[in-house]
């Protein structure tokens, strides 16, 4: 057994470990904290399978994001945890599925251990191509060129959470302001915090968004690390939401959707097809489009989190 | 890369129409956005013009052509890219889709207005926005070629239609969307854990390259098994459908008829895509009769317990359950018909049949209710005396619905249900067809209890609690006869849903 | 045994762990990690089959890569709307359980054992 083998090894049964208490522990916060440090481990997994680009989306966003969510939310739920713990299934259901579960991991067990060898790979497709889109990172060139009709999608995806989320708003405070609960004090330890890091978190973001054409990183995970910097200044009192009436912020919001489907479509002019880049114009066309969707992205996401407005609209 | 494969990878006359039929829904979401108020709901309904329009010239594409409307996205080839396709059977879901969105949207010009001396209200601006979205994924999973866009096409449908459920804002029916959504996320990420076997098998997700590659193995059938599945919880097929009548009740009624009209219509279309041209070399019958014998469960249970429903809107939730149910019968039939060297294509214009035809008559049936709450201010069954006298047109558009429901001739349903039934004969599977002719009589008797409470004269000096606008009554008329006419179908001099199916031709072969 | 296989397996045995907690757990927010636990167990699976198409120079097949991003982008705005619908929920009344509005049927169909 060599020592990557057996770091893999040790990884997975922590992983497996804390999964499983996530799963089974009773409180409910604890279990957040538990997915939140399962969702750190993962990141080093991503790492051990050579994908840097999906270790950093998987850090800033299964991590960062989702776990500010969870923790946010268990935190209000609190004072529901004993109440809700009176229902349990019954001991035949938790059987059922236990069965159930297990005859899935099984199936897929079997799967893995079948898969084809060699395995079959788009590897040397996406590499022939590179080329033409002139962006040295092949997962840029996936979401950008090869497949970026799916990026697109995804972004109106985001957006279209974001409406729902609106759309859990009472009548009287739509077109009012998302809240954070915080109760921060603009001086205290928080707001240092915030002071300090943010402007640090910020520069990250905007290099991993820039270097994101040819190296590891790029818009998600640059977006992602800009909105938490942006929710750690609110959080910390130093700043406030803007209303979701704002027309600036509206605008911005769509603009990296609707500059995606524009540029697209002039694709129709000078190259030959939709998403179709001219020869010579891809890279500055994907960086236009990723700069594009950079706002977009870091509001969604920002506002995602932050939740349904609830404060009264502005007079 | 043999001819036909090839033929499926160039971008066709008309394919430029896929790419508008999938975007121009969107953009009219992202633009309505912005503008907000009552300026979302104009931008709306102009696009809903347009896209009626291009679901029109699509259909032209394809009988001009006789061939299957390609787009390749970019020029990438699949594997390496994506492509749009539309054959017969999209292009028939396509045009059923924008016929019935159009419905709704003039019905729901009434519903949600932006009243006068609101600069935006809520709920108005989020039903705009929710429609167009609801219409671009549908269209987004009829035309699709690619099993992962497909993936962000069903958390599109979900993250649209949710929101809907819960408009009002209601605590019970934020608890219907919530579990709604529940459901809906893992039945997308067992259909995303089947894609990701078969791309770790196959190496691509393009359907005809996945349908040449596809061998009868552990890794195609687990993929079988967890996409299937996955698409059930979606459709709400029994036993996975507790989540669907309270959603689907509790909702406004144009976006009802939305849900239960159209959304379940998108993951059960793409379990037949997967079934018939995926998976083609892997199905059985015994796979088929079990999928078949879930629908039949549904079309019993639904029925039975949409008939001791109080609520007219709950009654018609639990009928969705069981009309879903016909939508699986056609699963063992058609397959019976390959195994027998027949072509398999009775089977599935009808269950293509009873799709639209349960799409027509389901939205016509939900926006009547909505109109008869709005007369009345409640949907008891049991006191809809006077129903008939205010709102001849809705009570018409109801009993010509119901009857599509039951399958009277001229309708849709009729069509539908004498395809299956013979099919079922053909092929030896009497069962399938005595189901539907029990089913078929369940339905009759509450849709008959319904339409006899509304010829009930009111109490003397009663009066409605609210007028109701008569485009709104000709809208939920015009589904309604939609659903009553479709039989007219069998008149068509070609078989449309069968054009540019290449690939179930090739199973249906020895 | 190499790491691929090794990942793949472990992702197998995550998903079958989330699918349980979703089920068994009746706290709508033990759900979402549920699902996000599923969630991130199909990723894995992707990531291992990602690996094992390493060619020509790559550490791993780009294409999978690529969707893996989005697909976590997605998953993520899911646990969005979620918790929103779940917070709303709590707002209109504290009861925050996916039970329908009859109790005295759920305690006779559901007695509560142990």
């Amino acid at each position: 057994m060599t020592l990557a083998l057996a770091v893999d090894i040790g990884l997975t049964l922590l992983i497996l470990a804390m999964a499983a208490w996530t799963i089974a522990v009773r409180d409910t916060f604890a279990s957040v904290i538990g997915f939140v440090t399962y969702g750190l481990l993962l990141t080093l997994v991503w790492v051990r399978l050579a994908a840097p680009d999906v270790a950093l989306t998987e850090a800033a966003m299964g991590g960062g994001l989702t776990g500010a969510l969870l923790i946010g939310a268990a935190a209000r739920l609190r004072s529901t945890e004993s109440a809700s713990r009176t229902e349990r299934p019954s001991v035949l259901t938790r059987t059922l599925a236990a069965v159930l579960s297990a005859a899935v991991t099984a199936a897929l067990a079997i799967c893995v251990l079948n898969l084809p060898d060699p395995a079959p790979t788009l590897a040397p497709a996406a590499a022939a191509q590179l080329g033409s889109t002139g962006v040295g990172n092949p997962v840029t060139a996936v979401l950008l060129a090869y497949r970026a009709m799916d990026t697109l999608l995804e972004a109106i995806v985001v957006l279209l959470a974001l409406v729902g989320v609106w759309s859990l708003a009472h009548d009287r405070a739509w077109g009012g302001y998302p809240q954070l609960r915080s109760h921060a004090d603009p001086d205290g330890i928080l707001a240092y915090f915030a002071r300090v890091m943010a402007p640090v978190g910020i520069i990250v973001g905007i290099y991993i968004f820039w270097i994101g054409a040819d190296f590891p990183g790029g818009k998600f995970q640059g977006a992602t690390i800009l909105a938490a910097m942006w929710l750690l200044v609110i959080g910390a009192g130093l700043a406030h939401l803007p209303p979701v009436s704002q027309t600036w912020l509206r605008v911005l919001l769509v603009a990296g959707p609707l500059v995606f489907i524009v540029i697209g479509f002039a694709g129709l002019v000078t190259a030959e097809a939709v998403f179709a880049y001219p020869n010579g114009y891809a890279k500055p066309l994907i960086l236009a489009i990723e700069i594009a969707l950079m706002p977009t992205l870091v509001l969604a996401l920002a506002l995602l989190v932050a939740g349904a407005p609830q404060r009264m609209p502005p007079q | 890369m043999s001819p036909s494969l090839s033929a499926q990878n160039l971008t066709t006359l008309g394919g430029l129409l896929l790419v508008l039929a999938i975007l121009v829904p969107f953009a009219g979401m992202l633009i309505g956005f912005v503008f907000g108020g009552g300026n979302a709901q104009r931008v709306a309904l102009a696009t809903l013009a347009a896209g009626l329009a291009i679901a029109i010239a699509i259909a032209n594409a394809l009988a001009q052509s006789g061939k299957a409307v390609v787009y390749i996205l970019g020029g990438w080839m699949p594997p390496l890219g994506v492509a749009l396709r539309a054959d017969g059977l999209s292009v028939v879901m396509l045009l059923t889709v924008a016929v019935v969105i159009c419905g709704i949207g003039v019905y729901a010009r009434a519903d949600f207005g932006t009243p006068s001396g609101v600069k935006e209200a809520r709920a108005p601006l989020i039903f705009w926005l929710l429609l167009l979205a609801v219409w671009g994924s549908l269209n987004l999973v009829f035309v699709s070629g690619d099993l992962f866009t497909l993936y962000v096409a069903l958390e599109l449908l979900t993250f649209a239609a949710v929101p809907l459920v819960s408009l009002d804002g209601r605590t019970e029916t934020v608890r219907s969307a919530l579990r709604y959504l529940l459901y809906a996320l893992l039945g997308s990420v067992l259909y995303l854990l089947g894609a990701v076997l078969l791309y770790g098998a196959y190496g691509t997700l393009d359907i005809p390259l996945l349908a040449a590659r596809v061998r009868p193995e552990p890794a195609a059938w687990a993929a079988l098994a967890l996409m299937i599945a996955g698409l059930l919880a979606k459709t709400a097929l029994f036993p996975l459908h507790l989540w669907l009548p309270p959603a689907h009740a509790g909702a406004p009624a144009a976006a009802s008829a939305v849900l239960s009209g159209l959304v379940i219509k998108g993951s059960w279309f793409l379990a037949m895509r997967l079934w018939f041209d995926v998976f083609a070399d892997v199905v059985t019958l015994p796979a088929a009769q079990t999928l078949a014998a879930l629908g039949a469960a549904a079309i019993l249970v639904g029925n039975v317990v949409a008939l001791r429903q109080t609520r007219l809107k709950l009654l018609i939730a639990y009928s969705t359950v069981a009309q879903i149910g016909y939508l699986f019968l056609m699963f063992p039939l058609a397959t019976g018909l390959a195994t027998a060297g027949l072509d398999s294509a009775m089977a599935v214009n009808g269950g293509m049949l009873q799709a639209i035809s349960h799409a027509t008559a389901k939205a016509a049936m939900f926006m009547a209710a909505g109109l008869v709450y709005t007369t009345l201010g409640h949907d008891r069954v049991a006191d809809l005396r006077g129903v008939a006298s205010a709102l001849p047109m809705t009570v018409l558009a109801f009993a010509l619905a119901g009857a599509s429901l039951i399958g009277l001739p001229p309708s849709g349903g009729f069509l539908a249900k004498w395809l299956l039934i013979s099919v079922a004969i053909t092929t030896a599977q009497w069962w399938w067809a005595l189901v539907m002719l029990v089913g078929g009589l369940l339905t009759s008797v509450y849709v008959f209890i319904v339409v006899v409470r509304t010829l009930a004269p009111a109490h003397v000096g009663w009066n409605p609690k609210t007028t109701v606008p008569r485009y709104q009554q000709a809208a939920v008329l015009a589904l309604a006869l939609c659903s009553f006419l479709l039989g007219a179908a069998v008149l068509c001099p070609v078989d449309v849903t069968q054009i540019g199916r290449t690939v179930s031709r090739n199973t249906v072969l020895p | 045994m190499n790491g691929p296989t090794l990942f793949g397996l472990c992702a197998a045995a995550l998903v079958g762990f989330g699918l349980y907690g979703l089920i068994v757990n009746p706290q709508p927010l033990r759900k979402i990690i549920g699902f996000n636990i599923i969630g991130s167990g199909v990723f894995l699976l992707f990531g291992a089959i990602a690996r094992r198409g390493a060619a020509v120079g790559m550490g791993g097949d780009p294409v999978p890569q690529a969707l893996l991003i989005t697909g976590i982008v997605v998953a993520f705005s899911a646990t969005a709307l979620a918790v929103a619908l779940l917070l709303r929920l709590f707002d209109e009344g504290g009861l925050v359980t996916l039970a329908s509005e009859a109790p005295p049927t759920k305690t006779t169909a559901d007695p509560p054992d142990a």
